[in-house]
């Protein structure tokens, strides 16, 4: 548990010393805060239902930037051989890894709280939703984050890890496109594994045990492979 | 204690390791020696359980590799080829941060890390990022990491390598102070490295151990006749004839002759004979005058080429 923390501490510190986290972080409150505003002038109404909708879009092409250097930056300055020489099992450091991306993604998530104060000073929003629209965005993201770690262990090129990234989240993502069209336990199948699917009933103000194991057994799974990955070394 | 058993490892169908065995007793110093390629850097990622080997057993301190690779782990300071360390970290941070993974209690902690940054010389650097420091300086906190916790045992792979000669010589002696307190093995494949530094040698070729003992009993066994260069003032024709007619004496090569008789001849004999006298009696009573005469002392240069360009 003490290394898990060591490493967290340690790679979100390493975030703030490089540009990407800054990069990333601006822009994210860039495009939120220009959904934000520009539906609530078209709609005049006290909601986040669509920012919501918005926010988890744009997150699927940031948290592959958070995500890419985890792994792939070690692999390629060679400092993995520091890393897993030292008394730490190798969860811990896939773990803590994790913790610190969702630390920062946490943080860029909490400093989108200033629309709801703001909806809440010149409207009357129903909170219901909203908590659980924040709640489905987040546990959305984390497993995006937990598929961004396993693309960043197959390579040790940053660039190829983020575009391995995004296309998996992505294709994940839409998964659901095609169920229309094919068989019904084809179709059922589709429409469980896609992960926007899932989302929807947050964002309406439901939350369903359903899909939270759903994104908890994503992450653990996606998290169990990085750990594989990582380990292939003592196969070759 | 140290003890690796019929170590072998294959990448592919490349066999990187073939039945490498040896032993290396506490407080020893073991300088690990051979070309790029043959193999060293390979048995240091099994002994610090970077990865496992295809086959063979790996004990340190009692404990078996594959089972207790934890329990090592915080035995061993490690020094990896090509130190690799964060970059965007200062130099405190990383060895903080090193410090806490190898479980380095809390309240010691401060005392042990001024210890090491003292002994590694970091402390003018100590607030500077890694990325801005100079080669030597960034061994020196490769070094210094690998002497977080207080290792038993170091494995350094390479700790020399590109470094300026004065650099060369504050790491040599760093490591020579540490080995008087720990067991190290420290991999090069620069030669006088092994002799300044260590007790003993393991010079590995192609993925096999060729040689292993002491720097002098690897120069003794190798050489096959003892050799001794003459400078001598005289006729040069009878010279070799007479020579070559002291007891003991197997050859003798004309090298050189200078201007004014003046000549260098290279006597070969057999390694138990010293005949070293003998060839002054020999000079000095055909009235020829003695400039020099030295016994020449095989490098491990030489040691080095012979065993890894047998085949």
């Amino acid at each position: 548990m003490k290394n898990i923390l060591t490493i967290a501490y340690k790679e979100l510190r390493s975030y703030f010393t490089s540009p990407i986290a800054y990069v990333v972080f601006v822009l994210f409150l860039i495009l939120c805060g220009y959904f934000f505003s520009a539906i609530l002038f078209v709609t005049k109404e006290a909601s986040l239902t669509g920012v919501a909708y918005n926010m988890i879009i744009t997150l699927l092409f940031l948290i592959p930037l958070i995500t890419m250097k985890l792994f792939a930056e070690e692999k390629k300055l060679g400092t993995l051989e520091i890393l897993m020489t030292k008394p730490v099992k190798d969860f811990e450091v896939v773990l803590g890894k994790f913790f610190a991306a969702l630390s920062l993604f946490g943080l860029m998530l909490l400093s989108t709280l200033v629309y709801v104060l703001i909806l809440f000073k010149y409207g009357n929003p129903d909170i219901g939703p909203i908590i659980t629209s924040y709640i489905g965005v987040f546990m959305c993201g984390m497993a995006f984050i937990a598929l961004g770690i396993f693309a960043s262990t197959l390579t040790e090129n940053q660039i190829i890890s983020a575009v391995i990234g995004f296309s998996f989240v992505l294709l994940l993502w839409i998964l659901n496109w095609l169920a229309g069209y094919v068989g019904e336990s084809m179709q059922n199948l589709l429409n469980y594994l896609a992960l926007s699917t899932h989302l929807d009933d947050f964002i309406k103000g439901v939350v369903d045990i359903k899909n939270l194991s759903y994104y908890l057994s994503f992450v653990v799974f996606w998290l169990f492979a990085s750990i594989k990955a990582i380990e292939v070394r003592k196969w070759k | 204690m140290i003890e690796v058993k019929d170590l072998s490892k294959k990448y592919g169908s490349f066999q990187a390791l073939d039945k490498v065995s040896f032993k290396v007793e506490k407080g020893e110093v073991v300088g690990f020696l051979g070309p790029n390629g043959a193999g060293k850097t390979t048995t240091m990622r099994i002994l610090t359980g970077y990865f496992p080997p295809t086959s063979g057993v790996v004990k340190i301190g009692g404990y078996n590799i594959l089972e207790d690779s934890l329990a090592i782990r915080k035995m061993i300071g490690y020094l990896p080829e090509n130190n690799p360390i964060y970059l965007d970290m200062d130099v405190e941070d990383f060895l903080k941060f090193i410090a806490s993974l190898k479980n380095v209690a809390k309240e010691k902690k401060p005392k042990h890390l001024k210890k090491i940054i003292e002994v590694c010389g970091l402390d003018e650097v100590k607030r500077s990022r890694i990325k801005s420091l100079s080669k030597g300086y960034k061994q020196r906190v490769g070094i210094a990491q690998a002497l977080i916790g207080d290792p038993e045992y170091l494995i350094m792979d390479e700790p020399t390598i590109g470094l300026d000669p004065k650099q060369i010589i504050e790491i040599r002696e760093l490591i020579k102070n540490l080995g008087k307190e720990k067991t190290i093995i420290l991999s090069t494949h620069i030669l006088p490295e092994v002799s300044v530094t260590c007790s003993r040698v393991i010079i590995i070729s192609r993925g096999k151990i060729v040689a292993e003992d002491t720097p002098d009993n690897l120069e003794n066994k190798v050489s096959g006749v003892a050799k001794v260069l003459l400078t001598i003032k005289g006729p040069g024709d009878s010279i070799k004839t007479i020579l070559t007619g002291i007891d003991g004496v197997i050859n003798v090569n004309i090298l050189k002759m200078h201007q004014g008789d003046l000549i260098d001849i290279e006597v070969e004999s057999q390694k138990n004979i010293d005949v070293r006298s003998k060839l002054a009696q020999v000079v000095v009573g055909n009235n020829w005058h003695l400039l020099e005469m030295r016994r020449e002392v095989l490098g491990l240069e030489e040691i080095f080429l012979k065993l890894t360009t047998k085949e």
